[in-house]
């Protein structure tokens, strides 16, 4: 992702790592695979962003972590969501569908 | 929840760093392993798959940097290297780090010294229970009230405490109390303690426990006296007792009059009064019994007590002074004394009482130094404010030589900000060690000038603690100065672009111009602040001089002043005249002595007495009487002090009770009653409250003198006979003058009374000495301003010398240059110098603005000259501008000597 604006750009990371931990726990990896997948490749989260992230929601607590083996027998660091993290996953998507429609109907009655 | 949980990550991160570092470590290179495997499953090559992961991801460290800073505790950590990196530099530029560490030690415990006195003389509430409800009862303005006023706060007689007593409401309870001298010796010699008489409530009212034995209530302070005790303070308790228990089975004389001794108070308790303490307090009730014939308490013209209280709930300091207003008239007319005359009674009646806060004590202390204290604090504010430029400019050369060392952090991705968090936090180191020696070195400046304020008379007690307040004081002015010295360096030296910097020779042209700017300015700032200082320290040096060196119309040097008190021989009135007499005539005869007198009032002693002045023989009073002050005196009075006649003669033996009214007036009182008139012919009476005199002859003019102040205006003095006095004092007060030693006169006088009675009580003073005590306040000021003077002219020279030796070092190309094509020294000299004339005058031009700003605060401190004083303006600016040239010619002489081609060699 590039910067354009760094709060922007922040909240709507944050957004995103929410929703993909809401189906299941992942690794850092995983993570940054399933938004590539998710986005139909639109969004390539580098790492540089992401784990920063994951520090400042763990921090805030949103997520929990767990180490676990992974897939290749190595042990990687598993974030899920915590209840404080659905939560906040539901208003703010409820909040992102509020302003989508908005501008939604700005770009409509201008054009 | 996420609070605690953030916390507890975070100290897991900070004290578990190795482990939390490991794990983080772990997780990023587990991303890369699965990105290369990722990137090798579509095709890549092991190795250029592990590269374009490592590529993405942007580098390990900056990730791992990004992720800590989301984390709170790295800041901590941060800052702990950034400490630690800010006293390594210290330690390895020692020269540097002691000298900024001086200069601030010594500028913040200067500070914080006088902070620290003024804390406990102006800001700081007695040690009492609830001093925000204490309020203090007194007259709303000085009037004209007559009578005998005989201690340090004279606002009440007795009478009229009883009547408020009874009369007041808004108070839950109220005192009276008052700060005398007691004589704790048992016979013959005279040992002073601070004595307090307090009114039954004093102790309850302010909720003071004893330390020992119990304190005085009500109970003790009943008309009959029967069970007048003494408290003595904790001090005093273990001074002279050496805190024993058995203190309690003692009596302590007073006066001659032995007192048991019920109690000690608490460990903190000095009294209502601030800048004094007490060692025996006994109740109102016993002063009788120790004044003896001078007892104030039954006398309705006896001015001596204070009244305080405590307000009661939901009570303010107005509404109790509304009350008091009301019931003002009624307190006197109950109160009225016998002895007034129509006019006093008028006067009296007119007046009305008040409530004044009293959380802070009443003193005389405060209002005499609590002006110059302020203005001291000011002065060592701009002290310190120099020392911080001087400590600015240092930081500024600093930061020029380290501009490569931030050039390099920049270009290796530290953001601006994190540079000058971290040279703050080394001016912050500074300063903070700077400010722990301050703090440390405050603690005995204050104890230093509190002793320079305290006189034998007048012991100084200020209890001075190192509370919130002055801690909180030392810790302000440490960040204040860390910013001020600290962050305009600090911001110059992340600006610089880092190509540019790194670039080799880079001397800096136009870049270095802006930072000597700031350098210029701060010199510039310095100067003008270090003539203020300068013009404030000759002000009050002036001053000192003028009244050091005032004529007060008498002679000051070898005269001794003997106070011989024989109320133990009992004798009556008629008696006590010869035996005075007796008395002169035998100090007399001391060989030495080269003259001696009696008189009642020792000039320049602050005592006095005012009578009022009914002009000619006969005739009725007008409505508004003027007052000359008295002293009575014995004949060789004027001769003693030196003070010569304009006409007439002095008293002599004849002139006693029973013959016709004599008196000697100074030209001042010519001047206001009798002018263009024959002095001789003026006959006038004296009115003492209800008597008025026969009428008196003038028979001799004496030159005007000071009377109480040397700062008074001209005084109307008039000198009776003291032989022509009705009573007689029990005790024989005499002026003698020797051009011997004053200590082997002191020692003779001594034996001589002795002899003639061997009980009485000598008290001796040194009127020198005397005059002398009454200037501490100007000597103080004057001292202390003329120390920030010389260390401000000091710092700003050095300035200056700095900011020239750098330009020199700047230009040394130029100066090459110049010289190889033939500019000889004296052009060389004057270039330089005309730096340094353009920088003083500015700082001149400006300090002249500053300084005749700044000096009328000390309008009212100064004496014979007014703070605008052009010839104080002027001899600062010469002295100042002589010194900051001199310093600056060095370098000049030094730049005119280079040898060109070392010079123009210069790299």
């Amino acid at each position: 992702m590039t910067d354009t604006s760094a709060t922007l750009v922040q909240g709507t990371l944050d957004m995103l790592i929410l929703k993909t931990l809401a189906l299941e726990p992942l690794h850092g990896w995983g993570i940054s695979q399933r938004i590539q997948q998710l986005s139909r490749g639109v969004f390539e989260v580098n790492p540089g962003s992401l784990f920063p992230a994951f520090r400042r929601l763990e921090r805030a607590g949103l997520l929990e972590c767990e180490w676990q083996t992974s897939e290749n027998n190595r042990r990687a660091k598993y974030y899920s969501l915590t209840k404080a993290g659905r939560q906040k996953l539901r208003s703010e998507t409820k909040e992102w569908e509020r302003q989508v429609a908005a501008i939604a109907r700005i770009l409509q009655t201008a054009s | 929840m996420g609070l605690w949980r953030n916390l507890f990550a975070g100290l897991r991160g900070l004290f578990g760093k190795r482990q939390a570092e490991k794990e983080l470590e772990d997780e990023l290179r587990d991303f890369l392993e699965k990105s290369a495997a990722e990137k090798m499953r579509a095709g890549m090559s092991r190795e250029q798959a592990r590269r374009a992961a490592r590529l993405e991801m942007g580098g390990v460290e900056a990730v791992k940097e990004n992720v800590r800073s989301a984390s709170w505790e790295t800041h901590f950590e941060t800052l702990w290297s950034d400490l630690r990196f800010g006293a390594r530099l210290l330690r390895f530029n020692p020269i540097f780090a002691g000298a900024a560490i001086l200069s601030l030690a010594l500028g913040i415990g200067a500070n914080t010294a006088i902070f620290q006195l003024l804390d406990a003389v102006r800001l700081r509430t007695l040690p009492v229970k609830n001093p925000q409800e204490i309020a203090r009862v007194v007259f709303d303005r000085r009037g004209s009230r007559s009578g005998n006023f005989s201690t340090r706060y004279p606002d009440f007689t007795d009478a009229i405490w009883e009547q408020i007593r009874a009369n007041q409401e808004g108070f839950s309870g109220v005192y009276a109390w008052a700060p005398v001298q007691f004589n704790v010796s048992p016979a013959g010699e005279v040992h002073n303690v601070q004595g307090l008489f307090v009114s039954g409530e004093f102790f309850e009212t302010l909720g003071v426990e004893p330390a020992l034995g119990r304190l005085l209530s009500a109970a003790d302070d009943q008309p009959a006296c029967a069970s007048a005790g003494a408290v003595l303070s904790y001090s005093y308790w273990q001074q002279e007792y050496g805190g024993r228990r058995d203190v309690l089975d003692r009596k302590v004389a007073i006066n001659r009059h032995p007192v048991p001794i019920i109690g000690v108070a608490p460990r903190d308790f000095y009294g209502v009064e601030v800048g004094r303490s007490f060692d025996v307090a006994v109740p109102v009730c016993a002063e009788p019994l120790i004044n003896g014939e001078n007892s104030q308490l039954k006398s309705r013209i006896g001015w001596w007590l204070s009244v305080m209280g405590r307000l009661k709930p939901g009570w303010t300091v107005e509404r109790a002074s509304a009350q008091l207003r009301a019931i003002s008239q009624r307190i006197f007319e109950a109160a009225m004394p016998p002895e007034y005359n129509a006019s006093n009674a008028k006067s009296l009646l007119a007046a009305k009482l008040i409530a004044i806060p009293g959380g802070s004590g009443a003193s005389d202390l405060r209002e005499s130094y609590a002006q110059p204290l302020w203005l001291l604090l000011a002065l060592a504010g701009l002290v310190l404010l120099i020392a911080s430029a001087n400590l600015a400019n240092l930081m500024l050369a600093r930061a020029s030589v380290r501009e490569k060392e931030m050039a390099m952090r920049m270009a290796v991705g530290a953001g601006r900000g994190r540079l000058i968090r971290q040279l703050l936090v080394e001016s912050l180191l500074l300063a903070v060690i700077g400010a722990g020696f301050g703090a440390l070195l405050a603690r005995n400046l204050s104890q230093v000038l509190v002793t320079s304020m305290s006189t034998e008379q007048a012991p100084l007690f200020v209890a001075l603690h190192t509370d919130w307040r002055v801690l909180g004081f030392t810790s302000a002015l440490a960040i204040f100065t860390c910013v001020l010295f600290g962050l305009a360096p600090a911001l110059r030296a992340t600006s610089v672009s880092p190509g540019l910097a790194l670039k080799e020779g880079g001397r800096g042209t136009t870049q270095g111009r802006t930072r000597f700017g700031l350098r210029r300015i701060l010199v510039v700032s310095q100067i003008a602040l270090s003539l203020t200082l300068l013009v404030g320290a000759l002000l009050f040096a002036r001053s000192l001089k003028n009244l050091a060196t005032l004529d007060p119309g008498f002679r000051r040097d070898g005269i001794l002043v003997a106070d011989i008190d024989f109320t133990a021989r009992h004798l009556p009135t008629e008696a006590r005249r010869a035996f005075s007499d007796e008395l002169l005539r035998r100090v007399r005869g001391i060989a030495g002595v080269d003259a001696a007198a009696t008189a009642a009032i020792v000039p320049l002693s602050g005592d006095g007495i005012g009578h009022d002045i009914l002009a000619g023989a006969s005739g009725e009073a007008p409505d508004d009487v003027p007052v000359a002050a008295f002293n009575y005196v014995s004949p060789g009075y004027f001769e003693t002090l030196k003070t010569p006649f304009l006409v007439g003669h002095d008293f002599d033996e004849h002139d006693r009770t029973g013959a016709p009214n004599v008196s000697i007036v100074n030209q001042a009182f010519v001047e206001k009653f009798a002018q263009g008139k024959n002095p001789l012919d003026f006959k006038f009476r004296v009115r003492r409250l209800m008597k008025t005199s026969a009428p008196y002859q003038i028979i001799g003019v004496v030159k005007d003198t000071k009377y109480s102040d040397l700062r008074e205006n001209r005084e109307v003095i008039v000198y009776t006979p003291q032989a022509q006095n009705e009573e007689a004092a029990n005790d024989a007060l005499i002026l003698l003058r020797s051009s011997a030693p004053l200590a082997g006169i002191l020692s003779a006088v001594k034996s001589t009374a002795n002899e003639a009675d061997p009980d009485a009580d000598i008290t001796f003073y040194n009127l020198h000495r005397m005059i002398d005590d009454g200037l501490l306040r100007d000597r103080l000021m004057a001292r202390l301003s003329g120390f920030f003077g010389v260390l401000a002219v000091l710092l700003a020279v050095i300035g200056l010398y700095g900011v020239i030796s750098y330009m020199v070092a700047r230009r040394r190309n130029e100066i090459g240059i110049r010289m190889s094509l033939g500019a000889d020294r004296r052009s060389i000299i004057a270039l330089v110098l005309c730096e340094s004339v353009l920088l003083l005058s500015i700082g001149l031009g400006c300090g002249v603005a500053l300084a005749l700003a700044a000096s009328r605060a000390a309008t009212s401190l100064l004496f014979g000259l007014k703070p605008h004083d052009p010839a104080t303006l002027a001899m600062a600016t010469v002295i100042l501008a002589a010194i900051a040239l001199a310093a600056s010619y060095i370098p000049a002489s030094r730049a005119s000597k280079l040898d060109p081609v070392v010079a123009l060699r210069n790299e």
